[in-house]
């Protein structure tokens, strides 16, 4: 650590190629972060969502409903511990592109179903109390400058022409990262007595087993029970469901990737290209060190050091810069998207890329450097 | 006096290295941009394209979109007779129409997305014209036959000419290919509406939507007065263009907000190594450039100079950003329109003004790369450059 003076001393030899360069990384960084963000948005529903928790849906397609009498039945399957329905609300606030999913839920198993998906005690007994009642989650909340006792109307163009007035009675929040933060809950009691048609039925099921590796037995025995009927059901766990719509909104995967790529290789570029900028001014240097005698292997170590702070300072920089990103300036869509964070696990693999990339960048400079031949070189001055 | 621009290609090829990571750097970058940009286009072109400025889509009024609400057979009868429908034969050009969405694997991936599956009567094809059997035949009304769009049979398992297929309690057959000139209906399937209502359960006599053709697109306004008037009436009617132009809204905004912040960022990124380029091309220059100030020239030559050189770097990596795009004109690739539920197929869609904006963006990136290392060679004092040597 003695040699940190030396390698700093070198780095601000020429102050600006190496703010350009650290920027550059930054940059870089950045972008990896807020792509790693724009992933997460897609697909930390799936992550998230887990096999604990099955999805019954009409086999004919989601758009179709299931009778409300499925419930009781299914709950006697050996496996399931509870149950609850959901129904596709479809509200609009004000305008179709103030897009957030709204549900009708089952009040008395959603908090079993979906632990994860928190209201204090208060909020929920509040909302129970009023049929008009309605809870959201936080990131739609704080869209719309919605606060608790707002009265809210919203159009539900699928069910009726007038709009339906709610009552914010709760906000619902997640402490885990990725979770759906953007839905609008109503009562069923309320919505089936205005609504007038398919009156008792409901969208969905969604199951909650005893034990993850049950999960395959009770999808069969869910779907055979209602085999050849009316209403024949498809269930799949909550995580493959998931990764269908995912899959349907288009190979995201594969867009970041390639991203990414392209801008891994450019930094590359740029970094290897301004350290063997570096190296070859500094040539005589290095010779004088090798004469005095240090190491081939002091000075292969010296060169990489140098590129490493460069790429360490600039991942740290960038990555700080996306994690301010999602906190300070948020979602840029204005909502669209059902989550906007960065989570930990993608900062750790952000600096282990700036690590990669800043020893290939200096490896090349750093072993010519250490072939040097001190005859050579010194002979140069 | 002006620096022969020859000095400019000289010093290009002297300091290669860094220019082509300064090239390369750019392309990346214009690439990404032109990328993300033809897809959100090629989205939005998918959806435009559905409509033609003659017809007019009839829904329920407040009804968000085709798969919300039902027109009854008797609305139909009363818009049939609209004297700003178009008519044919003495038959009304008018499409009534049911929608519903179907699972079907994907061939990419092997699992389920939604097909939109519209309920027709033959008469669709007079009032969609731009819809055509390219393969087989129109199905029989009455029977449970498909035709089936030319970008389904790519994209889903087991839909394909001649295949039987189960959906909706039903068994079908496959009996033809359309073509609908890269619009959305390309990524659908047509049944008969009869066959289609009976087989999920609903009314024989309920509609989802009306397409109908005008007798002009002036005939507009006229037809939308009328059905305001009719107290009988429980539907509103757009435009079929702007039905599906708001369809495309969310998405296009999705893509285009979420591209442009990328571009935006790789942009500064680019910016960074041309300045770091451009600063080491004038560091290594010192004595060049302080002899051609002794020899006569002038600041203001020296800062053009350069500044070409940086334009000329951000113009080459532009050019080959762009063309390294052009591979992805109609690559098809699809999604999930939020509005129905339903994947439909588009394009990436590459077009010369698009690619003329990849060019000039470029260039800005070249212009902000370059004209503080122009300026800083500029204001180099002659004397102690020339010392330094």
């Amino acid at each position: 650590m003695k040699f940190f003076p030396l390698i700093l001393a070198n780095l601000f030899r020429k102050k600006l190629r190496t703010i350009l360069t650290i920027g550059s990384f930054a940059v870089a960084m950045l972008l990896f972060g807020l792509l790693a963000v724009i992933h997460g948005a897609f697909t930390g529903g799936v992550d998230n969502a887990g096999v604990d928790r099955l999805m019954v849906i009409n086999k004919t397609s989601i758009i179709q409903p299931l009778p409300i009498s499925y419930r009781d039945q299914i709950l006697r399957i050996p496996g399931v511990k509870a149950i609850t329905f959901d129904i596709w609300f479809g509200g609009i606030y004000q305008d179709p592109k103030n897009f957030f999913p709204s549900f009708v839920i089952d009040t008395a198993n959603q908090r079993v179903v979906y632990p994860e998906l928190a209201v204090t005690d208060a909020e929920w007994n509040a909302f129970l109390a009023d049929r008009e009642g309605a809870i959201v989650g936080s990131k739609t909340a704080k869209r719309f400058g919605w606060k608790v006792g707002d009265r809210i109307p919203l159009k539900a163009p699928i069910y009726d022409l007038d709009p339906w007035e709610f009552n914010i009675r709760g906000i619902y929040d997640s402490p885990r990262a990725g979770d759906d933060l953007s839905q609008f809950w109503l009562h069923y009691e309320y919505f089936d007595e205005r609504r007038k048609f398919e009156k008792g039925d409901v969208g969905w099921y969604t199951v909650k087993l005893d034990s993850t590796d049950d999960s395959v037995r009770v999808e069969k025995a869910i779907d055979d029970m209602f085999a050849n009927s009316p209403f024949e059901t498809k269930t799949e766990t909550l995580q493959a469901a998931a990764a269908g719509w995912v899959k349907q909104a288009g190979n995201i995967e594969f867009l970041i990737l390639a991203i990414g790529g392209v801008v891994f290789f450019t930094l590359l570029l740029v970094t290897g290209n301004t350290m063997a900028i570096a190296v070859r001014e500094r040539v005589g240097e290095l010779a004088v060190l090798k004469a005095v005698g240090y190491s081939d292997r002091f000075i292969l170590f010296f060169v990489l050091a140098e590129s490493l702070f460069i790429a360490m300072l600039g991942g740290a920089l960038g990555l700080g810069a996306a994690k301010l990103f999602t906190v300070v300036v948020g979602d840029p869509t204005g909502g669209l998207l059902q989550s906007f964070i960065l989570p930990g696990s993608a900062i750790l693999l952000g600096l282990a890329a700036a690590f990669g990339v800043g020893v290939l960048a200096g490896i090349i400079p750093a072993v010519s450097a250490m072939r040097l031949r001190v005859v050579d070189a010194l002979r140069g001055i | 006096m002006a620096i022969p621009i020859v000095y400019n290609l000289r010093s290009l090829r002297a300091r290669w290295v860094s220019a082509i990571v300064a090239v390369l750097g750019i392309a990346g970058t214009v690439g990404v941009f032109l990328a993300v940009l033809a897809l959100a286009r090629g989205f939005r072109a998918t959806l435009v394209s559905s409509g033609s400025p003659d017809n007019v889509l009839i829904r329920r009024s407040g009804a968000g979109s085709e798969l919300d609400g039902t027109v009854p057979l008797e609305q139909v009868r009363v818009l049939e007779d609209k004297p700003a429908i178009a008519r044919e034969g003495g038959q009304p050009l008018v499409s009534p129409e049911a929608v519903v969405i179907a699972p079907f694997p994907m061939i990419t991936t092997g699992t389920d997305a939604n097909v939109q599956v519209r309920g027709v009567t033959p008469e669709v094809l007079k009032v969609r014209k731009n819809v055509r059997i390219v393969r087989g035949r129109f199905f029989q009304p009455g029977l449970a036959e498909l035709v089936i769009g030319r970008n389904v049979a790519s994209t889903y398992q087991g839909l394909d000419l001649g295949k039987t297929v189960k959906f909706g309690g039903g068994t079908w057959t496959v009996v033809g290919v359309f073509d609908a000139g890269g619009s959305a209906f390309d990524s659908e399937v047509w049944a008969d509406v009869r066959v289609l209502n009976q087989t999920y359960k609903r009314p024989d006599d309920l509609y989802q939507s009306v397409t109908a053709s005008l007798t002009s697109p002036a005939a507009f306004d006229q037809l939308k007065d009328s059905i305001t008037a009719d107290p009988t009436l429980t539907v509103q009617v757009d435009r079929e263009v702007d039905y599906y132009a708001r369809q495309s809204e969310v998405l296009t905004a999705l893509i285009t907000v979420l591209g442009t912040l990328v571009a935006i960022i790789m942009g500064v990124g680019a910016v960074f190594g041309a300045l770091n380029t451009m600063y080491s091309a004038v560091a290594e220059r010192g004595r060049e450039i302080a002899t051609m100030r002794a020899i006569g020239f002038g600041a203001a030559s020296i800062v053009v100079s350069f500044l070409f050189e940086a334009l000329l770097i951000a113009f080459i990596g532009g050019m080959l950003g762009a063309i390294s795009v052009l591979k992805l004109n109609g690559l098809t690739t699809s999604t999930l329109n939020m509005q129905t539920f339903s994947s439909v197929a588009f394009a990436f869609r590459i077009t010369p003004v698009l690619l003329l904006i990849g060019i000039f963006f470029a260039l800005l990136m070249g212009l902000i790369g370059g004209v503080p290392p122009a300026i800083r060679a500029a204001r180099r004092p002659v004397a102690l450059a020339l010392r330094e040597l």
